[in-house]
């Protein structure tokens, strides 16, 4: 796929191209070995989460739809260790990541996908509707590209309300195609919105590769049609993500800047549980497992020096545990009652 | 009391609440610098500067998922529809985002948001211009919707629905911002939700909403001379519809006849119909009838539009039927 090189000698490694040249605000922040940890953590908490979810869903304990992000992980990781706690996200259907990262415990995350009264949504949203206000989690939303604005309007108000946040609003690649999209990028570039929104380019539109479904199949160019940065990045290795995340966070931060941010990932499993996945190849699949997210980072840590073998081991048994006692506490949860089919719905 | 346009009460409200409000913010099509289409806006940029009057881009997806993200953030954004025939370019916005992100979430959202504008037929702008959309929009829970037909209520359910914590439909009419009527002095709010009696009568009830209020009214000048006394309701608000009010006129006169400007299938008179079937059985002496708006789209030609719109014609005869 060709790619038009415009990498600065500035730019972090990890960074194909942009369609303007990035800004020098020095090395992103240096993380503590206790931040990567976690960010380990949650990486490691959500494939874990995901794969009991897979056979949850096997065995009939999900209903509707269920979108794994398997693959993906360094994606919402990546970026969100390159925000402040309190910068708002939102994203699509594709949710179990953004949800457990910013704060949804295990627990809550799987009463809400076996529709339990202690989901996190009070089993009223479903595998694609996560949400956690108080961490700034704003969903978890259905109709592809319709989030868009939405997460230009969290940013819109927090302008305007002079908080110096900045939004990521997240989406997959086939929401390029929406219209709602560009009425957002049009708008974030005329009216100076700090919103960064994250192109998840896993390469498929549910079945349709991006090839058949976008011109160009550059999506961050797409930015050059409202004046605005776009950049494409590498984005299985989370120290890679992070960086160029941070750069272009703070500028929306720092010059109300909007961007697009195109990263460069693969999802291991299919669009959702339904999926045959008649449109690739096994070869392609395992060819991009090779580079898997989590054991990128793990061996990343490894290497560092910094953390043995034993704590890594260990923290990823508690977190097999944790897994498994949050299902057996969301199975054990009631259903909700029918009196609270109308509640919630006017304020 | 002093007789001011619809439009002026519009503005007015805006206004009122932008100054108690520092949240408030109203953006849409040509609001700021040409204050607004139908001037509903006139003078709030030379008030409140461009950070709280924004102009915006015809881009009604863009612009109503913005404010709805901003809502949800915790301002209290007016989105202006030149139409509301256009916001059915927003429509994924405002009933999949606005109406239903707090039920998804479980309540951790509040969306206290206004979506405004003009509506209706009879001006010869043709069937994408002419949309009465009310009972569209009242079919989704989480949405309110309202619509004002008289300047008192333009400017008391505006504030009303500023101050309130849900998405809220203004309903306006390109008719009406002209025309004067009586606005209360000082501060005041018309509740959403509750129906305004214009005219005792025991006859039969009249229910009826928007724009088709003045033309009821004109009609009743005819239903008067036949010795006709008719109990005339505006609505005011669809969602959630004082149905305490329509029943009890009902029960009290008998018959009804529902005069509304959306269209006959699955219409606001097609609900009040089905409505008081049930609760007034007993109570009802005559067949319900029904004035809409007609089975098409709008013609442009006045010689068909103004029958495809109730008038005063269709309300006499449907009344004579009804207390024959």
């Amino acid at each position: 796929m060709a790619t038009t090189k415009t990498k600065t000698p500035a730019a972090p490694s990890g960074v194909i191209a942009s369609t303007q040249p990035l800004p020098d605000y020095g090395p992103a922040p240096e993380l503590t070995r206790e931040k990567r940890l976690e960010w380990y953590r949650l990486m490691y908490l959500t494939r874990k989460f995901e794969e009991r979810a897979y056979q949850s869903y096997q065995t009939g304990l999900i209903g509707g739809f269920c979108h794994l992000y398997n693959g993906q992980e360094a994606v919402a990781a990546g970026t969100f260790a390159a925000l402040h706690d309190d910068d708002p996200v939102i994203t699509a259907y594709r949710d179990h990541a953004h949800g457990l990262m910013r704060g949804i415990g295990p627990g809550p995350a799987f009463a809400e996908m076996y529709g339990r009264a202690t989901g996190c949504a009070k089993g009223k949203g479903g595998s694609m509707h996560f949400f956690n206000v108080e961490r700034q989690m704003w969903g978890g939303h259905g109709i592809v590209g319709g989030q868009s604005p939405l997460g230009l309007g969290l940013a819109f108000a927090a302008k305007y309300l002079d908080r110096k946040k900045v939004c990521f609003s997240y989406m997959g690649d086939g929401a390029v195609n929406q219209g709602a999209f560009h009425e957002a990028l049009n708008l974030a570039q005329l009216w100076e919105i700090p919103v960064v929104f994250v192109i998840e380019n896993n390469k498929y539109s549910m079945g349709t590769a991006v090839e058949r479904h976008a011109a160009p199949v550059e999506l961050y160019k797409r930015a050059a049609g409202y004046d605005m940065m776009g950049v494409r990045a590498e984005a299985m290795d989370f120290d890679e993500v992070r960086e160029i995340s941070w750069i272009l966070g703070e500028r929306a931060r720092r010059e109300n800047q909007p961007a697009i941010l195109e990263l460069m990932t693969y999802r291991f499993r299919g669009h959702s549980m339904s999926d045959p996945q008649t449109y690739r190849s096994k070869t392609e699949i395992d060819e991009f497992r090779k580079s898997d997210p989590v054991e990128i980072l793990r061996d990343r840590i490894l290497a560092s020096g910094t953390v043995n073998a034993h704590e890594i081991e260990d923290l990823e048994d508690k977190v097999r545990k944790e897994i498994a006692t949050a299902h057996e506490w969301a199975l054990a949860s009631p259903y909700p009652r029918l009196s609270e089919i109308y509640t919630d719905i006017y304020a | 009391m002093a007789k001011i346009a619809y439009r002026d009460a519009v503005r007015d409200a805006m206004a009122e609440e932008m100054e108690r409000d520092s949240r408030v913010f109203l953006t849409g099509e040509e609001v700021a610098q040409y204050n607004g289409a139908y001037k509903c806006s006139k003078g709030l940029l030379d008030k409140f500067g461009p950070k709280r009057i924004i102009d915006a881009p015809i881009s009604e997806a863009g612009f109503s998922g913005l404010c709805i993200g901003a809502a949800m953030y915790g301002l209290r954004p007016i989105a202006e529809f030149m139409t509301f025939s256009f916001s059915f370019v927003a429509f994924d916005q405002i009933v999949n985002n606005a109406a239903q992100i707090r039920y998804m979430s479980g309540g951790q959202i509040k969306i206290p948001i206004v979506f405004r504008g003009n509506s209706g037929g009879g001006h010869q702008i043709g069937a994408t211009h002419s949309h009465a959309p009310e009972n569209i929009y009242a079919t989704f829970p989480g949405l309110k919707v309202v619509v004002p037909a008289f300047a008192a209520d333009a400017k008391g359910l505006l504030k009303s629905a500023i101050r309130d914590d849900n998405p809220v439909l203004v309903i306006e009419n390109e008719a009406l911002y002209g025309r004067e009527s009586e606005v209360p002095d000082g501060e005041y709010l018309t509740p959403i939700g509750k129906a305004n009696i214009l005219q005792e009568g025991r006859h039969l009830t009249i229910v009826t909403h928007g724009r088709s209020c003045w033309t009821v009214l004109e009609a009743n000048q005819e239903l008067l001379k036949m010795g006709i006394q008719a109990e005339i309701i505006d609505l005011r608000s669809i969602k959630p519809l004082d149905w305490p009010t329509v029943f009890a006129s009902v029960r009290k006169t008998h018959r009804l006849v529902c005069v509304d400007e959306t269209k006959p299938f699955c219409g606001v008179s097609a609900q009040v119909a089905a409505e008081v079937g049930r609760a007034c059985f007993d109570h009802l002496d005559a067949p319900i009838l029904r004035v809409t708006s007609v089975e098409a789209p709008m013609p442009f030609s006045s010689a068909l539009e103004d029958d495809c719109i109730p008038n005063v014609a269709r309300i006499v005869e449907a009344v004579k039927e009804v207390v024959a």
